[in-house]
């Protein structure tokens, strides 16, 4: 199975997928900006406001969501001694943080008219803040380290360091009283959020999966090439 | 419409500037790692062609090095 994982033939894909992957992000963010600042209805609490969950929560999920992937493929890295794990881990790395640092700012600017502050040291908002830290200090360990075999302990280290804050985060919502609202997606129970609204958000977070993958495709070709052209120098 | 669009009952400043926010961090990461891809494919390109010929037949024998040339050609 691992023979398909081969950097050699990925690459044949991952290196013309991109300009498709554009293509069909730039369509997908389109219809989901267009539903979400114009077609879906406000709040009948929040009114307006209630938009800017289009963009915060996909943004959140997805870093969520990579921080597992990444944590998943550094230990498997370790357990089947394959380098290309930590490479894939390596790629999927920024978008999570970036995704990370847009959920924390856009969960600000939403705070301000629903709570009336920027910031509130909550119990969902800190733990997300610790994450952000977690992918800080794992893509730092990334240029600062050298020896290949130093890099991947070291970031396995802290993917299962940070990887015990991510129930924190989805559970601080249940176990502590917070300012933060308790989720409104439920996949196991009832949600309590409109289809209207659904949909949208939906669409948004297609939008932001296919960026995230854009941006995966775009590093891991780099990274190959980066060792390719170390090849080149032994030659 | 325009006008109702950007006000938002009173919320437009938020909503635009989180969307704006968000847009705007999509870009400057794209370009970061767009500008990160092209640098190495230029590299390797300029290492490709400071080979004799002996050593770019050996280094084109690998596929990847023969797909990394023709998409730098296409780029």
């Amino acid at each position: 199975m691992f023979k398909l994982l081969n950097p050699n033939k990925i690459f044949q894909v991952t290196s013309k997928a991109p300009k498709y992957i554009l293509f069909l992000f730039v369509v997908v963010l389109s219809v989901g900006l267009t539903e979400a600042l114009i077609l879906s209805p406000e709040d009948y609490k929040q009114s307006d406001a209630v938009r800017i969950m289009y963009v915060h929560v996909p943004a959140a999920w997805i870093s969520l969501g990579i921080f597992s992937s990444i944590t998943f493929l550094s230990i498997s890295g370790f357990i089947f001694k394959n380098k290309n794990f930590f490479l894939i881990a390596k790629s999927l790395a920024p978008s999570g943080f970036v995704f990370n640092i847009i959920a924390l700012v856009t969960g600000a600017i939403w705070g301000k008219p629903t709570w009336g502050t920027w910031w509130a040291w909550d119990a969902r908002i800190t733990s997300m803040l610790i994450l952000a830290l977690f992918y800080a200090m794992y893509l730092i360990s990334w240029r600062i380290y050298e020896s290949e075999e130093k890099v991947f302990k070291i970031t396995t280290f802290i993917t299962i360091l940070g990887i015990v804050n991510v129930p924190i985060i989805k559970y601080s919502v249940d176990w502590w009283n917070t300012l933060h609202q308790p989720a409104s997606i439920n996949i196991l129970s009832k949600s309590s959020i409109h289809i209207s609204m659904l949909f949208p958000l939906l669409i948004m977070t297609a939008a932001f999966a296919l960026f995230s993958l854009l941006i995966f495709l775009m590093k891991y070709n780099t990274e190959l090439i980066k060792i390719k052209n170390k090849g080149l120098d032994r030659l | 419409m325009i006008n109702e669009l950007l006000f938002m009952n009173g919320y437009g400043v938020y909503v635009l500037s989180a969307f704006s926010f968000t847009l705007l961090s999509f870009s400057a990461l794209y370009l970061i790692t767009k500008v990160q891809f092209i640098k190495e494919q230029n590299k390797f390109v300029a290492k490709f062609g400071s080979l004799n010929s002996e050593k770019a037949k050996s280094a084109k024998s690998q596929r990847i090095n023969k797909e990394i040339l023709a998409n730098a050609t296409n780029n």
